[in-house]
Parts: C-alpha cells; sequence; structure tokens
C-alpha cells in the first residue's frame, strides 16, 4: 500500500535531497561590543543586516533602549530579534504599570535569561548583550547564550565576529597576558576608543559586520548615542 | 394582553394555549419602543431615514450609529450591503457584526460580495434561532437589509425578532411605523429616483417624529444605488442639507395650513 | 529519506506482519507516521523579484507578471501587486497561491475597516508589522506562507518602503529587491541612489525599468510584461502590463 501512496524508483534516484527543506532560522550576522567602566557602560553594534552573501540594509539599528538605564544589543537569527524585543517591550511596560517604577538593569537581565530558556526547545538564534547601570551605578555587562545562560562580565563581544574579538578586548581591556600593567580601570574615552578600533578590525576581517557602528553610552546623566562609519564592502 | 400573568411568557420555548410565543412579542415591543426607522427602494436605489432619538443633551453628536456598512466592495462588479436598525441597540450591533461574519464568509469561499438574498436567509435564520430556546431571549431588535448592483438592481428584506423576513419597496420600524407607512403608501416608490427618496424618507420621519414625547433626535440618511456606485454610504453632505431643509419646509407649510383651518 | 523499497521487483515473501526487531504496527491501530501532517512545503507556482524604490514624493514598486511552474513559465498573467488601500501599496514574491491566500486575508482586512466607517485608514507600517507577525507566527508553525513581501506607501505623509520574508524577518530601506533582484537589480540602485539619494518620480520610474531589463536579460524566471504600481499623496495606480524595452544588439558578440 504503502509503495503506491509513495513509490519510488531507485534506478532513478539520486543522493541529492529532492525537497526544499524549511529551515526556520537564518543568520542574519551582526556584532555587539559592551564594555563596562565603574560609572558608565558602552555598548556598539555595527547596522549591517545581511544573509549569506547579500546585505538586506546597511541601516539596521541592533541595539534596543529597553529602559532610561539598560540596553539591548542582538544579533543572530533576525526575525527572532525582532520578536524578542517587542516581547521584553511590552514586558518591561507591564512592569513599570504593574509596580509603578522602571525596572532595573539586574531585574531586566534576569528576566531575558527566563525568557530566553522559556524557549529552550524551540530557542531565539540571538546573541543578547544587555548593558545598563546597575543598583549602585556602576556599569555593567550582562552576555547570554540563545537558550538563556546568564553571566555577568566588565566587557563582552557577541555576534558574528564576537570570536574574533573577545581575545581582543581580554587584551585591551582586561589586560590579559601583558606583563607589569597595574590599571585596571578603564576610562570611557578609552573604552570608546577601543569599541571603535575592534569594530574596524572586524569589518577588515568578517563579511557580517560593516557599514556602520552605533554606539550608546549610559553614565548617571542619562543615555548619549553616537555612530561611526565602517567600510561597507 | 389579555393572557400576561398566565405564565406562558417566561420562556421563548414554550407556546401559549391560543399558540402564541409571548417572549417573541415582547421582543416586537422593545422595537416598538426605538425611534422610527423608514426604508424606501426606488428604480435605481434604496434610502434609509433614520430617526435617532438622543435622550440626553450632553451626548456627542454622531454617537450610536444606528445604520451600518455590512460589506462593500473592493473592485467595481462587487455590491456593497447595507444595515438600518431599530429596537435595541447593543442587539442591534449583535446582528450587525452576524450579518458582517456571514458576508465575509461567504466571500472568503466564492471571492464575490453575497447576494443579498442568501445574507437576508442567514440573518434571518440566526434571529428565528434565538426564539426557540428557553435559555436564550429573542432578539429586540428589527435590521433592514439594502444593496444595489447591476444585475439584481435594488433589493431591499426587512428581519424582525421573530426571524421572518420579507422584501418591500417600502418599509418602516419603530416608535410611529403606522403613520409612517401610510405616507410611504401614497408614493409612487418604483418609478421615484435616489434623489426624491432621500427627500421624501427625510420628510416622513421629520412628519412623524413625536415633537412633545421625544424632544431631540438627529437625522441618519444612507443610501445605497447607481449614484453612489452601488456603495452604501451617508448621504453626501450636500444631499442631506438639502433633504433636511425641504423636510423643515414641509413641517412648516403643513403646520401654516393647519392653523389656517382652525 | 528515500525508501529502498523496490516497486518493481517481486515481493518480499513474509508481507504485512511483523518483522525480527522491529515494533509491529497492528493493521488499523494507526500509529504509524501517516497521521502525521507534514509541515515543511515546497513553493509550487512561484513569482520572481520584486523592485521597489522610495523617491521624492512617494514610493514604486515593480513586478512581472510570470507564475513558474518549476523551471516551465506556465502562466504568463500573473498580478502580483496591489493597491491595499490609498495608503499602501503591496508586492509580492515566492509561492503565488500563498500570496493569493494572503491578499483575500488583506481584502477582508480592508472591507472590515471601510464597514467600521470610523474614517481611519490602515497605515503602511502597520501592514507592515501585521504581515511580519503573520510570517513569524507561520515560520514558527514550520508551515510558513512562502513569500517575500514588500509594502510601500505613505505614512503621514513619508514615504515608507519595507520588506518581510516567509521567517517573519522584516527591514526598511529606500531601495529593496527581493529574489535575484537581491543580486542583481540592488547594486544598480544603491549605486543610483548614492549618486542621487532624492530621486524624482520619473527618475526612479526610469531606474525601476533599467532593472527590470536587466533582471529579464539574466533571471531565467523573469518575464517581459510586468506591472508598475506608484503611489503618492494623489493616490495609487497600477499601471501595466508593461513591455520591458529589449536590445540584443549585443548578443551576436557573445560566444
Amino acid at each position: 500500500m504503502a509503495s503506491v501512496a509513495n513509490p519510488s524508483f531507485p534506478d532513478y534516484s539520486t543522493q541529492a535531497p529532492t525537497q526544499h527543506m524549511f529551515s526556520p532560522y537564518a543568520d542574519n550576522g551582526g556584532s555587539v561590543v559592551a564594555i563596562a567602566g565603574d560609572d558608565f557602560v558602552i555598548i556598539g553594534a555595527d547596522t549591517r543586516l545581511s544573509a549569506g552573501f547579500s546585505i538586506y540594509t546597511r541601516e539596521q539599528n541592533k541595539l534596543f533602549r529597553l529602559s532610561d538605564n539598560t540596553v539591548l544589543g542582538c544579533a543572530g537569527c533576525w526575525c527572532d530579534t525582532l520578536t524578542l524585543t517587542r516581547i521584553l517591550k511590552a514586558r518591561m511596560q507591564m512592569y513599570e504599570q504593574e509596580h509603578n517604577k522602571t525596572m532595573s538593569t539586574t531585574a531586566a537581565a534576569q528576566m531575558l535569561s527566563t525568557m530566553l530558556y522559556y524557549k529552550r526547545f524551540f530557542p531565539y538564534y540571538i546573541s543578547n548583550i544587555l548593558v545598563g547601570l546597575d543598583n549602585e551605578g556602576k556599569g555593567c555587562v550582562y552576555s547570554y547564550d540563545p537558550i538563556g545562560h546568564c553571566e555577568r562580565a566588565s566587557y563582552r563581544a557577541g555576534g558574528s565576529a564576537g570570536a574574533l574579538l573577545q581575545p581582543l578586548l581580554d587584551n585591551q581591556i582586561g589586560l590579559k597576558n601583558m606583563q607589569n600593567v597595574t590599571n585596571k580601570t578603564v576610562t570611557l574615552d578609552r573604552a570608546l576608543a577601543v569599541v571603535k578600533d575592534v569594530f574596524i578590525s572586524a569589518a577588515e576581517r568578517d563579511i557580517y559586520t560593516g557599514d556602520k557602528i552605533m554606539i550608546i553610552i549610559i553614565t548617571k546623566n542619562g543615555i548619549k548615542e553616537d555612530s561611526f562609519d565602517l567600510r561597507k564592502d | 394582553m389579555s393572557s400576561i400573568g398566565t405564565g406562558y411568557d417566561l420562556s421563548a420555548s414554550q407556546f401559549s394555549p391560543d399558540g402564541r410565543v409571548f417572549q417573541v412579542e415582547y421582543a416586537v415591543k422593545a422595537v416598538e419602543n426605538s425611534g422610527t426607522v423608514i426604508a424606501l427602494k426606488g428604480k435605481d436605489g434604496v434610502v434609509f431615514a433614520v430617526e435617532k432619538l438622543v435622550t440626553s443633551k450632553l451626548y456627542e453628536p454622531g454617537a450610536n450609529r444606528r445604520i451600518f456598512n455590512i460589506d462593500s466592495h473592493v473592485g467595481m462588479i462587487d455590491s456593497h450591503v447595507g444595515m438600518a436598525v431599530s429596537g435595541l441597540i447593543a442587539d442591534a450591533r449583535q446582528i450587525v457584526e452576524i450579518a458582517r461574519r456571514e458576508a465575509a464568509n461567504y466571500r472568503a469561499q466564492y471571492n464575490v460580495c453575497i447576494p443579498l438574498k442568501y445574507l437576508n436567509d442567514r440573518v434571518s435564520m440566526y434571529m428565528h434561532a434565538y426564539t426557540l430556546y428557553s435559555a436564550v431571549r429573542p432578539y429586540g431588535c428589527s435590521v433592514i437589509l439594502s444593496s444595489y448592483d447591476n444585475v439584481d438592481g435594488p433589493q431591499m428584506y426587512m428581519i424582525d425578532p421573530s426571524g421572518v423576513s420579507y422584501g418591500y419597496y417600502g418599509c418602516a420600524i419603530g416608535k410611529a411605523k403606522q403613520s409612517a407607512k401610510t405616507e410611504i403608501e401614497k408614493l409612487k416608490l418604483t418609478n421615484m429616483s435616489t434623489k426624491d427618496l432621500v427627500k421624501e424618507a427625510a420628510r416622513i420621519v421629520y412628519l412623524v417624529h413625536d415633537e412633545l414625547k421625544d424632544k431631540n433626535f438627529e437625522l441618519e440618511l444612507s443610501w445605497v444605488c447607481a449614484d453612489s456606485k452601488g456603495r452604501h454610504e451617508k448621504v453626501p453632505e450636500l444631499v442631506y442639507a438639502e433633504a433636511e431643509k425641504s423636510a423643515k419646509q414641509a413641517m412648516e407649510a403643513d403646520s401654516d395650513s393647519d392653523t389656517e383651518d382652525m | 529519506m528515500f525508501s529502498t523499497y523496490d516497486t518493481f521487483s517481486a515481493p518480499s515473501f513474509w508481507q504485512n506482519g511483523p518483522s525480527p526487531g522491529v515494533i509491529y504496527n497492528f493493521p488499523g491501530s494507526q500509529t504509524g507516521n501517516s497521521h502525521l501532517f507534514q509541515h515543511s512545503q515546497a513553493p509550487v507556482t512561484t513569482a520572481t523579484s520584486i523592485v521597489a524604490i522610495t523617491f521624492n514624493k512617494g514610493v514604486l514598486i515593480a513586478g512581472d507578471m510570470l507564475g513558474s511552474y518549476g523551471s516551465l513559465a506556465r502562466f504568463r498573467n500573473c498580478p502580483r501587486i496591489m493597491k491595499v488601500n490609498d495608503n499602501v501599496i503591496l508586492g509580492a514574491g515566492g509561492d503565488y497561491a500563498d500570496f493569493q491566500y494572503v491578499k483575500d486575508f488583506i481584502d477582508q482586512k480592508v472591507i472590515d475597516e471601510q464597514c467600521l466607517d470610523d474614517g481611519f485608514i490602515m497605515k503602511p507600517k502597520s501592514l507592515y508589522c501585521w504581515l511580519t507577525r503573520i510570517m513569524y507566527n507561520r515560520r514558527s508553525k514550520f508551515d510558513p506562507f512562502w513569500n517575500n513581501f514588500v509594502v510601500g506607501g505613505l505614512q503621514d505623509g513619508e514615504p515608507f518602503l519595507g520588506t518581510i520574508d516567509k521567517l517573519g524577518t522584516s527591514y526598511e530601506d529606500k531601495t529593496i529587491c527581493t529574489g535575484y533582484g537581491a543580486y542583481m537589480a540592488t547594486p544598480l540602485l544603491r549605486d543610483a541612489m548614492d549618486k542621487n539619494p532624492n530621486p524624482t518620480e520619473q527618475e526612479a520610474r526610469d531606474l525601476v525599468n533599467r532593472c527590470m531589463e536587466v533582471l529579464y536579460y539574466r533571471d531565467a524566471r523573469s518575464f517581459p510584461k510586468y506591472q508598475l504600481a506608484v503611489i503618492t499623496a494623489d493616490g495609487v495606480s497600477i499601471e501595466g502590463p508593461l513591455e520591458v524595452k529589449q536590445n540584443w544588439n549585443l548578443a551576436h558578440m557573445i560566444h
């Protein structure tokens, strides 16, 4: 019976797949870098949205302001990013209306982890980096894997050039593998310069990173936005 | 209503010994407490006129409309369907919603606007179903459906709370339906153009309005006709103003002649 | 993926019974995978690229009228740019049946809106956002609409252009091309926009017509008959079928 419904002719079969297999995920590239200081935090993301060899747009902001002192940077599957950030925005608003105060960065960080793990078996394919000022006013950086692992750090690179940039940050910000250095705190100027430099390097080597970076700097005085051009090829 | 209090009027699922369903008759009463609605079908269109009673000066103008669009067309071949309602407005809105859903359902299957005959069948069956069970009450509203297209011309149906429906040339429901019908019967409807129908309809609404019992009302006018390209819509402001003006003039002429008689 | 069962050979001796080492499905118990819903579909009748560009006063969207059945140029009169309302136009590539389904859905949405008669009409961003959610929900059910949509219109007087793919990936840009157009027309349009960031309607038209010509030369699933939709404050017009002006003078030099 099965052979009538699904006849097969081995003589004519090939090893090549014959059916379009649908994949619900896409890799839309993009990189995010964040550095925290004692009283500030800085996050940058490139604005290239791509798929394979095709650049969808050169001007896609990937930094999402969740509140006046919390910002999320996303890279990876763009359709998941759109969905996740929209739900996040709604959750931030619900929190505000229920508790009559804005959600703290630490609370937002935990909530994001929970939301990602909720989709453990059909994950959001996003590399998230969440930054803000904690309750003591210190800069903080939280990084995630797609299924909700969460870790607080003082600097982090994520996205398509994440593996390329992290060692660079380890060296320049974490001062790893350096001798005769003692100064451990990073200034805002230094952090900003490093962010720009590492993105220039990433744009040289990673085809999914380029066009421009959007930079957000959070201090106790509020949010400042900046941008910086990268190579467009 | 000598049978009131005999216990046969408590449920829509029980007849009285003389073969009546009182709950349905009470629903008809609810319609008779409402403002008058008139519908006229002429040679190339249908006109609705509603006497919308305004019970408080604090209400915003244009609120609680009693004329609704049921279906509209995207291309030019399709027709529009309009609905005017009398009775409990909340009940009527539910009927409007049902009619819209039926129209959408028909369009989803056949990709054309639902013929008014079929829409009338479906809506009246729905209203009738609410006269059969003890757990529900009949709808306290009557509705009039209208449409116009090049093939079938103007069409109009009225459904009352019992679920009975007929096609009409002219009909009236609500408070002053009797005197309105008397006025309508004087008209030669089948020969009249839509423009004239609008004037007549407005005039009748003003005529039958009871100034003593209900002080304020808003006149609602809509049409679906060849002039509106088969679209059911509020009549244009100019046409509205003209119809209202001539209706008021007719009223004054009428009252002048009344005083002369005395 | 392939059943190794051979239709041409004689049937094996022991049929329709339990095999050693395999769990036996009793007849009629329906525990096999026959009742499983097959999700991942493939497109059937397809349409190719959409080319779209914003200009100083509005948006242009163009798409040819071919419905391909695999490599067969089967349907030659498939309009796939629709007017949603006076504010919005929509172009679609990919599976034509899916497009028609979504189109009917949108048409009904517009009718519902007209019925409300509150004077409000949908703006392009609303449709764009709504379509993104529709596409994402279907991909999450592993049953996607196999389309690329391009939404154009005027958002509070400003030109708007956005696109959504079958995953629910969506973005806005001043030039958007889907399908092979993304590879062949996008570079032309981006280059032109770099030189002249705010073209007039005529300049935009010339650009789009040029793109349709180039695509016809190189995209094997394209067709010389196409539609061009223009939306400005004056309203929507869908022009066509237009003809690609062809020039094969160079052809004899190519071996």
